[in-house]
């Protein structure tokens, strides 16, 4: 397969059952370096599967998945994983921060993981806490700090490693709208900047204005709504 | 919303008279708003001119509503663009959006298709909006927010129609 011209993720024919029932039914994607893209459609459509299959995280029955010029869907599991850490990020709907860290260590983590030293792991950390506007929170563990810094700071981690591709699964669902808003315009810019690619997975509107087109998956088939200019 | 467009979709199933056509019309669309006959005459006479019906026969007895209408080939795809076009998001669509769904289902249409296109329309209008407010001071991000909520509120509504559509349509085909 050729992925479309100057893409930096694609699929194509991606098919996935879980028993019976068929999550993804040849559904294709497609994101630009620097494009966020929002993932909309019907509760059980197949968002998520789709995330997970872009993302590595869950392995296509058929289809394929091109990354950079690689065939994601044809690595080993320790080359997915590897990459996931050197290139991916990941925010949910709720943090998922590790409790027993502080913010900043939470922050601090997935650059832990990949061998930097500590000191400068939390100085990478605070730069991106200050963007989000919670390195007041450094110290407080995720217990102490409210469901919206909570996001923020989960934000922050998932830029912390650069990635380049972000992927946000309802990053916003968990929040009422002043604080979805204010996440989303910080994530967007945070993204813009680092020209990182964001897969946005929503089912609210004024989420989705944020991206810069939106892909509609419905039964498990994607349809994008880019209009032809 | 567009009465003409309305007819000619509830012609498609085939010919009707035009009191036959008016009922339907009522039933299906004019639950506060019957059309009277002046409408019915003048907007066929219309579609009849731009060559979307013709005369298919006349019933014996005087008075136009006993003329009898078919949709043409040029009908059909008049309604095919109708339907296909997005609405400009603007405040009060519900019964234009309405009418396309259900119009979307009797004449076995996708009916998620019409909801998808207009989805695709709002968030055009809400993408722009929400750059605006960004950029914006505080009364920008207040003016522009309003808007914004009115827009939600009408794809609220069209998501909800959407995951409705089976119900909507055992209703209207019943
Ligand atoms: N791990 C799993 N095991 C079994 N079935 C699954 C699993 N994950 C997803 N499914 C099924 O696959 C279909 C698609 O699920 P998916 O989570 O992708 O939907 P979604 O579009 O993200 O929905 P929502 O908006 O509710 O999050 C659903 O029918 C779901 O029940
Ligand atoms: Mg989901």
């Amino acid at each position: 397969m050729t992925p479309p011209a100057g893409s930096l993720l694609s699929a194509e024919q991606l098919r996935k059952a879980y028993g019976p029932t068929l999550a993804l039914d040849g559904a294709e994607f497609s994101i630009h370096p620097g494009e966020v893209v929002a993932v909309m459609g019907p509760s059980g459509s197949g968002k998520s599967t789709l995330l997970h299959c872009l993302a590595g995280i869950v392995t296509p029955d058929s289809g394929t998945i091109m990354y950079g010029g690689r065939e994601l869907s044809a690595m080993s599991d320790a080359e997915r994983s590897a990459l996931r850490r050197s290139d991916f990020g990941f925010v949910f709907q709720f943090g998922q921060l590790v409790p027993e860290l502080t913010c900043v260590e939470n922050v601090a983590l997935p650059l832990r993981l990949n061998g930097t030293s500590r000191k400068e792991a939390e100085r990478a950390a605070l730069t991106w806490m200050e963007r989000l506007e919670v390195d007041d929170l450094r110290k407080k563990r995720p217990g102490e700090v409210s469901g919206g810094q909570g996001q923020r700071v989960a934000v922050a981690r998932s830029l912390v490693t650069k990635p380049r591709v972000l992927f946000a699964d309802e990053p916003t669902g968990a929040l009422d709208s002043l604080n979805g808003e204010r996440v989303m315009e910080l994530l967007t810019d945070a993204a813009r900047s680092t020209d990182a690619a964001v897969v946005l997975v929503t089912h609210e509107a004024r989420v989705a204005a944020y991206s810069d087109r939106e892909v509609v998956v419905r039964d498990g088939r994607s349809r994008n709504m880019e209009r032809a200019v | 919303m567009s009465i003409g467009h309305t007819l000619l979709g509830l012609l498609e199933s085939g010919p009707r008279h035009g009191y036959d056509l008016k009922r339907a019309f009522d039933e299906q669309f004019g639950h506060d708003r019957p059309l009277h006959y002046g409408q019915v005459y003048s907007t066929m006479s219309r579609l009849l001119k731009n060559g979307l019906v013709v005369v298919d026969g006349i019933e014996a007895g005087d008075g136009p509503e006993r003329k009898r209408y078919a949709i043409t080939d040029a009908g059909i795809t008049d309604v095919q663009q109708w339907l296909a076009t997005p609405e400009k998001p603007e405040p009060y669509l519900q019964s234009t959006l309405y009418t396309k769904v259900v119009l979307a289902l009797l004449t076995r249409r996708d009916a998620a298709d019409v909801l998808d296109t207009q989805r695709s329309e709002h968030l055009r209008s809400m993408r722009v909006l929400t750059e605006r407010k960004r950029r914006g001071d505080l009364a920008d991000q207040l003016i522009c927010d309003h808007a914004l909520f009115h827009l939600e509120a009408d794809l609220r509504w069209l998501e909800l129609t959407a995951a409705r559509l089976d119900k909507l349509r055992e209703a209207v085909t019943r």
